[in-house]
């Protein structure tokens, strides 16, 4: 036996195989990035050289080490900060599904254990699969475990069983906006449908069944709606063009694949709203993968599901978009999972989708402001059929 | 659902105009001259009218309707294709009109608009039924609420022009019934079918005519 391994198991009173050392030690540098400033820089670049060496690994260096350094100096976001998020975890009433809390179980424990604790933790939408009371009550109860504060987004899963009743009263009004230093946080209701249901007489279940399978083509588009977008601007009256905008919509506000839903269609109507303002950024869920996109002075990121990934539409991408890899359906967390945002001096933000079962990706403010030339996340081994 | 009655209108339809027709309806109940009895074309659902009833179009209508309940209570699931076709745009099979007229020699004869027609209507009533199962968990059997389409809307990512192809996690070379068994067993916890279920079948018509116009590639990774 080699003197290195004499000293790591030393120091180690479990023995940990290569892969476990090797995923906690991801996970630790990926916590060091969340406040990357020069000196955490150097402790974490240190930190993971370190690791390599006392593994005896010294030329191997992980795909996933940061080549740049932190911005420097503040701006209208003071110096910047960071916060996480969870979404469309679709639960069932826990005797009919355990599978799907389990893993908003394991996307809990995520946020839990990131060090630094992010500002805010935000919900994206789709907390429940069929809007039931006992779903949303399910999930409430798993997220008043989250330690950091929490911000809720509706989804049409949560919403055309009882077009919100429930969700309002456990979660409040929603569409609503925060100021978060020096930043402006906007929520919207994204997911309003032209009634479908009366013409052909369908109860609630019916109608919960219908939005419920994304590729039903009996459903309206969804749309922010007339009045909340007179909301949006009567909000955004007093915020002045510097002041960075963060919007969350359940859905894409922009106009990717109708027959998925995957649009908003006033999405023209609610970017015009948001074009005065110097750094906007629209955070989504709903699509279930990793998706980029960029119109005029928006800057839009998904978000990872905790329950099922979504097959990229077959038309529409946008060209900003690189693809996650195809998930692997030999793996049943293949493909989900959670993430963080950082949110920089400037206001714009870099955006982790945290994979479970594989590398991160890091999709970054400069890859979208340079229109795709710097910063180019790698593009997926497996892209889709 | 109100989209799926047509057809059954039009039943109801044939038997007034027959009854038009032939105002002396045969199916008058002989012994009860107070009443006369109003069939379906379908032969079995019948009411009962009074006799002197005022031949007029409320009265029809009245009629119509006591058999439409009826016949709609004896047959919850008539129509189903209709719902499927609007809510998943299922894409239809190849078409073969151009070969109306053509002889085909001693197996078929002359082919016919009516052939045609029936080539059509039953192998795209068998993708139906596939796109029926494919967006339902209890057609699936699944105990956790799972169906095919929450990962694979209108059967996106399930590529059969790949198959067959070596899946090492199976151990052995894949047919597409096989990846849909493995995906019925484990993601949506169901019972596997027998390669000759008629779920089978119609799951593999389904996903087929999802990627009509592929060309096929057996072992593509």
């Amino acid at each position: 036996m080699s003197d290195s391994k004499k000293t790591r198991h030393s120091k180690t009173p479990h023995i940990k195989s290569v892969e476990t050392r090797y995923l906690e030690e991801r996970q630790s540098l990926m916590t060091g990035l969340q406040h990357l400033d020069r000196r955490s820089f150097l402790k974490v670049s240190t930190g993971a050289m370190a690791a390599a060496v006392a593994a005896g690994a010294s030329n191997h260096f992980h795909s996933f080490l940061p080549i740049n350094v932190a911005y420097a100096g503040e701006g209208p976001a003071g110096p910047g900060f960071t916060f996480a998020y969870i979404s469309d975890s679709h639960l069932y009433i826990k005797k009919n599904n355990e599978r799907f809390v389990r893993q908003l179980l394991r996307a809990v424990d995520d946020v839990n254990k990131l060090d630094p604790q992010p500002d805010f933790v935000f919900y994206g939408g789709d907390l429940a699969q069929l809007g039931r009371k006992e779903e949303l009550d399910l999930g409430a109860q798993i997220l008043k475990s989250v330690k950091a504060p929490l911000h809720m987004m509706v989804g049409e899963h949560d919403w055309f069983y009882d077009l919100g009743h429930h969700w309002n009263e456990l979660f409040g009004p929603e569409n609503y906006s925060f100021d978060h230093k020096g930043v402006h946080f906007v929520v919207l209701m994204s997911v309003h449908e032209k009634d479908f249901w009366t013409a052909r007489g369908m109860d609630p279940a019916e109608r919960m069944h219908t939005v419920a399978g994304l590729d039903n083509a009996m459903q309206s588009a969804f749309e922010v709606g007339a009045p909340q977008r007179d909301w949006l601007k009567k909000d955004l009256a007093n915020i002045s063009t510097s002041t960075p905008i963060i919007v969350f919509s359940h859905s894409p506000l922009y106009k990717l694949y109708r027959p998925w839903n995957f649009w908003t269609d006033d999405a023209e109507d609610v970017q015009s709203i948001l074009k005065p303002y110097d750094h906007v950024t629209v955070l989504h869920g709903h699509t279930h993968q990793v998706l980029t996109n960029r119109i005029g002075n928006i800057q839009f990121h998904g978000m990872l599901s905790t329950a099922w990934p979504w097959p990229y539409a077959p038309q529409g991408l946008p060209a900003l978009t690189v693809q996650m890899n195809r998930p692997n359906p030999f793996d049943s967390n293949d493909g989900l999972g959670d993430g963080t945002v950082t949110v920089h001096p400037d206001g714009l933000v870099d955006k982790l989708y945290n994979l479970w079962n594989r590398n991160p990706m890091q999709v970054k403010a400069s890859y979208l402001s340079s229109g795709g030339k710097s910063d180019v996340p790698a593009a997926p081994t497996l892209a889709s059929y | 659902m109100k989209k799926l009655l047509p057809m059954a209108l039009i039943l109801v339809v044939s038997a007034l105009t027959a009854r038009a027709q032939n105002p002396a309806t045969p199916n008058s109940t002989p012994t009860t001259p107070a009443t006369k009895t109003v069939k379906l074309c379908d032969n079995k659902t019948t009411v009962q009218v009074p006799a002197d009833a005022p031949k007029t179009r409320a009265e029809g209508q009245k009629i119509s309707d006591a058999l439409m309940a009826q016949w709609k209570e004896a047959n919850p699931n008539t129509g189903w294709e209709q719902g499927e076709v609007e809510a998943h745009q299922v894409i239809p099979p190849a078409d073969n009109s151009a070969l109306v007229g053509v002889g085909q020699s001693s197996t078929y004869g002359v082919v016919t608009q009516q052939t045609v027609q029936v080539w059509k209507n039953e192998t795209y009533k068998t993708a139906l039924y596939g796109s029926k199962v494919f967006h339902s968990g209890d057609e699936l059997g699944s105990e956790i609420g799972v169906s095919c389409d929450m990962c694979h809307p209108r059967a996106a990512n399930t590529h059969p022009e790949t198959y067959p192809k070596f899946q090492p996690q199976l151990g052995r070379v894949a047919m597409l019934r096989d990846m849909i068994n493995w995906c019925i067993e484990h993601p949506v916890r169901g019972k596997v079918l027998a390669a000759d279920d008629p779920k089978m079948r119609a799951l593999e018509a389904y996903i087929i005519a999802q990627r009509k116009g592929t060309p096929l590639d057996y072992g593509k990774r």
